[in-house]
């Protein structure tokens, strides 16, 4: 593995005059992560994926700045832009013009481009947020649970199995008024802040059992290797042990999950808001869209196609940067 | 040596009737305990200072649950085991770590015993970090000193596991197996894992390092030919007991276990007059399952000496003279050349 391209620099004896700080960190051998990283780099769909990704993630933060240099705003009611009557956008592709490049809403004549990057930054924010949590918990049970085997294995199992009994989806939208007051009680900002909040906190709780048995399946088998043992009996911690010697190599699964993970919660974030579990109007995200423009898909069908095809993008470009990602980690996986 | 219970100041470990049992638990939401594999069953030994016991027996005999339970890697059920006159048997984990110092151990299988994720100077460097041992001239350059001592090019410091061979992982695991100059060493079957044009470097290496420190070894092997080449003293076990134990020309010249005995006919002569002349003693069958010991002396299923006083009676081990052991109701008689 990577043989070819250490055994050139195999210098025992520097020649004088030659910088040896310089042979020496040629020699600096490659780690799993750089082997994996010199796969990746030579991935096409690695490279695809992650620019797409890249430029959607710039979008979603710049949007204030893109928004503004264009001159549209996600809230504002522009009433030159849809017929006075009915409220139908003027003209075609729902009103699309030099000022509205994609077109404005039926009835209230807000900026579509300027409601997706919006609703994007949601979206993304929800998503990552509960991934984060999950990768959080669901890696500090995942070992906690591998690693005590015991009591203490068999009681988190039996909690996580509770967890994963549960209709969660039927929970979140039961729950979602209740709870959201509570978060609001205790601080956080009513309205979306509150609503938000809800959604990540969910999203998280229901969903890092997964994880945590993924992570407690590697722990697993890892506490067996003959390194913990030689930790053991070299008197580390059990901290340590945990910490050092076997999180290290769990950062292939965790980081190959979290990566699939993400586009799941995207999507997830689009059917609550559609269900009008997310993110209240005028705040707009992927599914509020999606869920505003069923009614009017047969005469504006962009209204659909638009939020679909950018949900479509993010949730594919995710996916396939998640499968390089486990390739390029597996050692076994043919090189290509 | 002779009576397994004086205490000689000489002696760097000292075991007397170690017993680790693993209980068996039934499946199920409330788990029974429905049986015992007595992995070891009382085994008692002595290492004396700055030298090598072999231990040997075939695979699941118990003898690396033994090494083990020395350094207090498997739990011990009873017994006790002194290190350097130290009763370690009962300390907590926290008293424990102090005498980390003093053994160590050299793992089997050089893949699976160095951490893939980290470099070999950290590998090498953390019986330092975890003692709190500062070396004079610091960590880095005690490193250096350990790589150069056992071989391996200094500079490769910052490369991992994975771009080294078997032979060269096994010496970074000796490297850091020595780095506190403990007084013992556990060496687990540290060659098996090796080709044959390795094995003799690596035991070479292993008795330099006893030459120049003066640390014990308890060497686990299964190879006889291995033992023969690093040990003074040999103690062969069998499904958790020591059957026969003596000094190393003692036991390979005159093997008083009938099981000895058949474990040194499957040795090769390398001449083929002298192969074909030999006669082999091949065992039948596989050893009897732990968890259910056969009554009498373990060995009688598959030993051709069995008569009834085995099947009922166990023999205990006995001193035949010159430190030689045995446990055996009818040993080899001899010099052991014809086993009828």
């Amino acid at each position: 593995m990577g043989g070819e391209a250490v055994s050139s620099v195999d210098v025992s004896a520097p020649e004088p005059g030659v910088d040896v700080e310089a042979a020496e960190r040629e020699i600096a051998g490659r780690s799993l992560t750089q082997i994996a990283w010199s796969r990746l780099r030579r991935d096409r769909t690695f490279i695809i994926s992650s620019i797409v990704l890249i430029v959607i993630l710039l979008l979603a933060l710049l949007a204030p700045l893109i928004t503004s240099l264009l001159g549209v705003d996600p809230y504002s009611l522009d009433k030159e832009a849809i017929d006075e009557a009915g409220g139908k956008p003027v003209g075609p592709w729902g009103g699309a013009s030099v000022e509205h490049p994609l077109g404005v809403e039926w009835g209230t004549g807000r900026d579509i481009l300027a409601r997706l990057l919006y609703g994007l930054r949601v979206s993304l924010l929800i998503a990552f947020s509960a991934t984060v949590l999950v990768v959080v918990l669901g890696t500090l049970f995942g070992i906690i649970s591998g690693y005590s085997r015991g009591w203490v294995d068999g009681f988190l199992g039996r909690f996580m199995d509770l967890i994963l009994a549960f209709p969660f989806l039927l929970i979140i939208i039961a729950l979602s008024g209740s709870l959201t007051q509570r978060l609001t009680d205790l601080g956080i900002p009513e309205g979306n802040a509150s609503r938000i909040t809800y959604l990540i906190l969910v999203l998280g709780i229901f969903g890092w059992p997964y994880l945590a048995r993924i992570v407690r399946g590697e722990v697993l088998s890892l506490r067996e290797r003959e390194f913990v043992e030689s930790a053991v009996s070299l008197g580390a911690s059990t901290p340590r042990i945990l910490f050092r010697e076997i999180l290290p190599n769990l950062w292939a699964p965790i980081l190959v999950y979290a990566t699939l993970l993400l586009p799941v919660y995207v999507a997830v974030e689009a059917v609550l808001s559609f269900l009008g579990v997310g993110v209240l109007p005028p705040e707009p995200s992927f599914g509020a869209m999606l869920a505003d423009s069923v009614q009017y898909f047969t005469l504006i069908p962009s209204y659909l196609f638009i939020p679909g095809t950018l949900l479509v993008i993010v949730v594919v470009a995710f996916n396939l940067l998640g499968d390089s990602v486990r390739d390029a980690l597996d050692p076994k996986a043919a090189h290509r | 040596m002779s009576d397994p219970t004086a205490t000689s100041s000489q002696d760097i470990v000292e075991v007397d009737d170690l017993r680790v049992h693993f209980p068996v638990r039934s499946r199920g939401l409330f788990p029974r305990v429905i049986g015992q594999v007595k992995a070891v069953d009382g085994v008692s030994l002595r290492i004396p200072s700055g030298q090598t016991l072999g231990l040997v027996g075939e695979s699941g005999c118990g003898k690396s649950t033994t090494g083990r339970a020395i350094l207090r890697l498997a739990p011990i059920t009873s017994g006790s085991v002194r290190l350097e006159g130290r009763d370690v048997t009962e300390l907590t984990r926290q008293q424990l770590r102090p005498l980390r110092r003093e053994a160590q151990m050299i793992f089997q299988d050089p893949f699976t015993s160095l951490n893939p994720r980290q470099t070999v100077g950290t590998i090498i460097a953390a019986p330092f970090r975890i003692q709190g041992v500062e070396p004079p001239g610091g960590v880095a350059s005690a490193v250096r000193e350990l790589m150069d001592r056992v071989g391996l090019n200094p500079e490769h410091v910052n490369r991992y596991p994975n771009e080294f061979s078997g032979g060269q992982r096994q010496r970074i695991g000796i490297a850091r197996a020595i780095a506190l100059r403990p007084r013992l060493i556990i060496c687990d079957e540290p060659v098996s894992a090796l080709d044959v044009s390795i094995q003799a470097q690596i035991l070479n290496l292993l008795a330099g390092l006893q030459d120049e420190f003066g640390m014990s070894y308890l060497f686990i092997a299964h190879d006889l030919a291995v033992v023969r080449h690093v040990a003074q003293r040999v103690a062969v076990m069998y499904l958790g007991r020591i059957v026969e134990s003596a000094s190393r020309d003692e036991l390979f010249s005159a093997p008083l276990h009938p099981y000895t005995f058949a474990l040194m006919s499957a040795i090769p002569v390398p001449d083929p007059v002298a192969q074909a002349a030999r006669e082999r003693i091949v065992l039948s069958g596989d050893p009897p399952s732990p968890l259910d010991p056969p009554p009498g002396c373990a060995f009688h299923t598959r030993c051709f000496k069995a008569q009834d006083r085995c099947r009922s009676d166990a023999p205990a081990l006995r001193e035949m003279g010159d430190g030689h052991q045995v446990a055996c109701h009818f040993p080899m008689a001899e010099p052991a050349t014809d086993p009828h």
